[in-house]
């Protein structure tokens, strides 16, 4: 086993060329999985704080906003509501909107009440906010009604489709590996004809002609692996400074999560094995057709 | 040992190297098997090693019939046959000891007994203390006397060898012969193909000649 090791480092360039392809090859899968999972734990908090915004109509009076207010605020699926009054929301709005300067010009306030709820607790799956969402609607004070909970299930869904889409790329880029690695060693079979046709000829069984080539291909991914999970380590690295100034940005105590010890479990292993995988394929398939001639 | 029976052979291409074919060798016994190129002599041994199966008829080595051997079964049948060939098939990437210790190799033999036993070979055929050569650094006979080592490191019942001295000149060809006597009196059946008119000469051994792929003339050397 360690002797197939030494044969590796007598074609130094074939090897290192080998064991870079696995590693991108790996690496790709793993720095998408590391993306999407990010994204899911930045977005994971979401879901909790659904909130509706009811926009009465202009023409709704103090009293009759009050009234909608209370009578919104004693159902069982509200959890929390608030009026906001025009005023309010204009100095909101001032606040934070970036265009104080424009907002001076208005001579009348443009924003009607709004009362900005959230679901009770036990009342805050997406269809039961929808349900309480067009309820409200149907009131007459009541102008439009906003659920925020679209975006968030959009979000979701595209996370989704990208983890799927990671898994795909996975397997594609698996069936790479086992490509690049039944290819290399197809090239060592074909340069150790003469080795293998003496042996076979002197009783060599084909598990003996076999093994040293599984060996290389289980060493070639193993490196692969470690490669795969280094590229991913320095990417992450690379990106810590900014995603950082990114999350200070939006005040957010945000960190890139790194891969857990079972996921670089995972990339090393999964290498090694696909190695050995391909290394066996491509035996299997090519020393067969190397039979002694005497 | 080894017995052919009414063994007809024709290669795929159609060419028919052996037309029933019948022979047999005695366990312990020497054999010359001669005739011209393409008489057949590479066919028989390449039979015997099951390198080749018949077309028709039955090869048996060992009591057993070629032709019931599954081709897994192939390696460990080689392993009791020691094969010589005209080129010696060495590894010239390797040193000597590779090459004598390969057959040790594929058995799974441990490394103190394979030194043991490899020291023993070279020992054998003159060569000890040559085990760090490479091939391509020993002389023409010297190199076809490591093959024969490779060939009986295992103690094989039977050594076959195609045309052994064909590269080699009168003396060393000589040498190579007298080996093979040695290995025969020690009780390995030897058969060894040869169109060496003068070695045959002096070695009174029994003869196996074939033309165009069937026996003429059996006869066995005054001895």
């Amino acid at each position: 086993m360690v002797g197939s090791l030494g044969r590796l480092a007598r074609q130094p360039l074939a090897t290192v060329l080998t064991i870079t392809v696995i590693g991108i090859a790996l690496a790709l899968p793993g720095a998408l999985y590391l993306i999407v999972a990010n994204a899911r734990a930045v977005t994971a908090g979401l879901g909790d704080t659904v909130q509706l915004s009811v926009y009465l109509r202009l023409s709704t009076t103090a009293e009759q906003a009050q009234k909608v207010a209370r009578a919104i605020k004693a159902r069982n699926e509200v959890g929390v509501a608030v009026l906001v009054s025009p005023d309010e929301g204009l100095a909101e709005f001032r606040a934070h909107s970036g265009i104080g300067e424009a907002l001076q010009a208005l001579t009348e306030n443009p924003l009607p009440w709004v009362v900005k709820l959230r679901p009770a607790a036990d009342r805050d799956s997406a269809g039961a906010i929808e349900l309480l969402a067009a309820d409200l609607r149907s009131l007459p004070e009541v102008e439009l009604v906003e659920a925020d909970t679209a975006w968030v299930r959009r979000l979701h869904a595209i996370l989704e489709a990208l983890r799927q889409m990671v898994a795909l790329a996975a397997v594609v880029l698996a069936f790479g590996v086992l490509a690049i690695v039944g290819n290399t060693i197809r090239l060592e079979i074909n340069g150790r004809r003469a080795e293998i046709e003496v042996t076979k000829l002197v009783g060599g069984s084909n598990a003996f002609v076999r093994r040293p080539f599984l060996y290389s291909g289980f060493w070639q991914g193993l490196a692969g692996g470690f490669l795969a999970v280094a590229l991913v380590g320095i990417g992450l690295f690379m990106l810590e400074a900014p995603v950082a100034r990114v999350a200070k940005a939006y005040g957010a105590a945000f960190v890139l999560a790194g891969l857990a010890a079972r996921e670089y479990f995972a990339i090393i292993g999964g290498g090694a094995l696909l190695g050995l995988l391909g290394a066996w394929l491509a035996a299997a398939f090519h020393l067969r057709r190397i039979e002694p001639r005497a | 040992m080894i017995r052919f029976d009414r063994v007809f052979k024709r290669y795929p291409n159609g060419r028919e190297a052996l037309a029933e074919l019948s022979f047999e060798l005695a366990t312990g016994e020497m054999t010359f098997l001669t005739g011209h190129s393409g008489a057949g002599k590479s066919t028989v041994l390449r039979l015997i090693a099951l390198l080749e199966r018949p077309t028709r008829g039955q090869v048996v080595v060992h009591g057993r019939s070629t032709a019931s051997l599954r081709s897994r079964a192939i390696p460990g049948f080689r392993r009791q046959i020691g094969i010589v060939f005209q080129d010696h098939r060495l590894l010239d990437d390797r040193p000597v000891y590779d090459n004598v210790a390969l057959p040790l190799a594929i058995s799974g033999v441990p490394r103190r007994e394979m030194d043991r036993r490899v020291r023993a070979a070279l020992d054998q055929v003159g060569l000890l203390g040559r085990e760090r050569t490479f091939p391509l650094e020993l002389s023409a006979g010297e190199q076809q006397r490591v093959g024969i080592a490779r060939a009986v490191i295992t103690k094989p019942p039977v050594l076959i060898a195609d045309e052994p001295t064909g590269n080699l000149d009168p003396d060393l060809a000589l040498e190579v012969m007298n080996l093979f006597q040695r290995f025969n009196a020690v009780g390995v059946t030897v058969m060894v193909a040869t169109h060496d008119i003068h070695l045959l000469d002096r070695f009174p051994v029994r003869r196996i000649h074939i033309e165009q792929g069937r026996l003429a003339n059996p006869s066995y050397a005054a001895a």
